[in-house]
């Protein structure tokens, strides 16, 4: 019975986080469209609900093109790096109580780990294509992911030291007495930029910016290869949203329904939260994304890290 | 155990390669596979956090500035020819002597049986940061220190060239 869980239970994650991030793509467009008052693919399917599929084809028979002036290996590495580092993340978010791939003591460490191993995939995905405007995108990722990690990491530990342990299944159990959003304010503003950043979605999206850098670090990418880059990022919204529920909004906890219910709700508005964004904010310039990273958001993280570990030690 | 040698032995492959690659940005590649086998190793002897930590800190903070800073000095296939005229034999002969001194010492030190390693307990986070705030504080302030003198040298380096002229001026009315 125990083997049969721990098989089912890492296979019905894995593919429900495929799903997620294929039905994401038809979310975000539909939901786009309907902020900026039009409709959207709405031809393949109810609704259009089948417009994944009929993407997933296209990229499928494109020509898979490696450029003959690229550094293959790296080249080819590059996709495959994100997806594995995102979806090996989602191992430690307990969707709800026993549904969990791994229990791990360092479970938030270890999201903050695959977090930063995923910069690899867009930085060496920059320089294996040997062209100007990816390597210029690879640079500006890589000191954009790097500097928000930092903030990332400060912002999430006034959630370790409140509820003391780094395992995320413990984090939700203590927010019984209250979600730790309300105390931890300005943490869970920070994480949510961070967040933000470190999926390279519309406000941080410089990388990538279509306007000075033709696709940025993707410029070389075709068929599949660009859709890992594609699934990763969705799967990155995905993962970045989970993060916030278990961190600050309680995980799976809520009166009446079952928990991964719950979990699955306050997942789904963060998802929408985060589309909202991309059609409400312009995107900065760089020198103010990093001034507003290094000048702002590091010092509220660090006072808000010193303020929680002083209250902290009056109470007890 | 069967675990622990093979991520030894991924970690010893991944090293030499680091070192032996003439493509500077495919040996970085190598040096993390490095670290994270490195840090595998840490979690199969009961210290999780030493593994986190390897993996959030080394593989992935310290190397990304490296990859950073040889993609924007990097050449393209020039540099690697220049490198590979860089390895010839003869440089190879005194890090492979002292390194063999090393695997010696090595097998002296293991080569006496002793009791199996897996019954080591596991060093939880806590623990690690009870004994950083006791025994260990001198040398979180040294490091500290360290990294504030590295951050006043960064802020000189990277200041201003208008900022400079002002403070010379300050300095010519003093």
């Amino acid at each position: 019975m125990n083997v049969l869980i721990g098989i089912i239970v890492p296979l019905g994650i894995l593919f429900s986080v495929l799903t997620v991030a294929a039905g994401l793509i038809w979310l975000e467009r539909r939901l786009l469209a309907f902020w900026q008052d039009r409709y959207g693919p709405n031809r393949v399917g109810a609704y259009g609900l089948l417009q994944p599929l009929a993407d997933a084809i296209k990229l499928m028979f494109k020509e898979d093109w490696v450029p003959p002036f690229s550094d293959k290996p790296v080249f080819i590495l590059a996709p495959i790096v994100i997806v594995i580092t995102v979806v090996l993340a989602f191992a430690v978010i307990p969707f709800a109580p026993g549904i969990v791939v791994i229990d791990l003591n360092v479970g938030l460490l270890f999201f903050l780990g695959m977090s930063s191993l995923g910069v690899y995939s867009v930085v060496l995905g920059g320089w294996a294509s040997n062209s100007k405007y990816s390597l210029l995108g690879g640079l500006r990722a890589s000191a954009q992911m790097l500097s928000y990690e930092v903030f990332m990491g400060i912002s999430v530990m006034g959630v370790v030291m409140m509820a003391g342990s780094f395992n995320l299944g413990d984090i939700i159990e203590a927010q019984r007495i209250g979600w730790f959003w309300i105390p931890q304010f300005f943490g869970m503003v920070i994480f949510i930029i961070a967040g933000l950043a470190e999926t390279r979605r519309l406000p941080f999206d410089l990388p990538e910016a279509e306007s000075e850098l033709v696709a940025g670090f993707h410029t070389e990418y075709s068929g599949m290869k660009f859709g890992l880059f594609f699934v990763g990022e969705y799967i990155g919204i995905t993962l970045v949203s989970a993060m916030i529920v278990t961190l600050y909004f309680g995980g799976w906890l809520g009166p009446f329904l079952p928990p991964i219910v719950w979990f699955t709700i306050k997942t789904f508005l963060f998802i929408c939260g985060f589309i909202l964004l991309r059609a409400a904010m312009p995107r900065p310039r760089y020198d103010q994304l990093m001034s507003y990273g290094w000048k702002i958001l590091l010092p509220i993280a660090m006072a808000n890290l010193l303020i929680t570990g002083a209250l902290l030690l009056r109470a007890m | 155990m069967t675990f622990f040698y093979i991520s030894a032995a991924v970690a010893l492959i991944s090293s030499v390669l680091a070192i032996s690659r003439s493509n500077a940005v495919h040996a970085l590649l190598y040096a993390i596979v490095s670290l994270l086998s490195v840090a595998l190793i840490f979690f199969m002897l009961g210290a999780p956090f030493a593994a986190a930590l390897e993996v959030v800190i080394y593989a992935g903070a310290i190397m990304v500035l490296f990859v950073f800073v040889i993609m924007m000095i990097s050449s393209g296939p020039g540099s690697t020819q220049q490198e590979r005229r860089w390895m010839n034999f003869r440089l190879w002969i005194g890090p492979s002597v002292l390194s063999a001194v090393l695997i010696i010492e090595l097998f002296a030190v293991i080569s006496p049986p002793r009791e199996p390693m897996s019954a080591k307990p596991v060093i939880e986070s806590k623990q690690v940061g009870i004994a950083l705030m006791g025994p260990y504080m001198l040398g979180v302030e040294l490091s500290s220190l360290l990294l504030t003198a590295g951050l006043v040298g960064a802020y000189h380096l990277g200041k201003r060239k208008d900022d400079a002229a002002q403070t010379e001026d300050v300095t010519i009315h003093d």
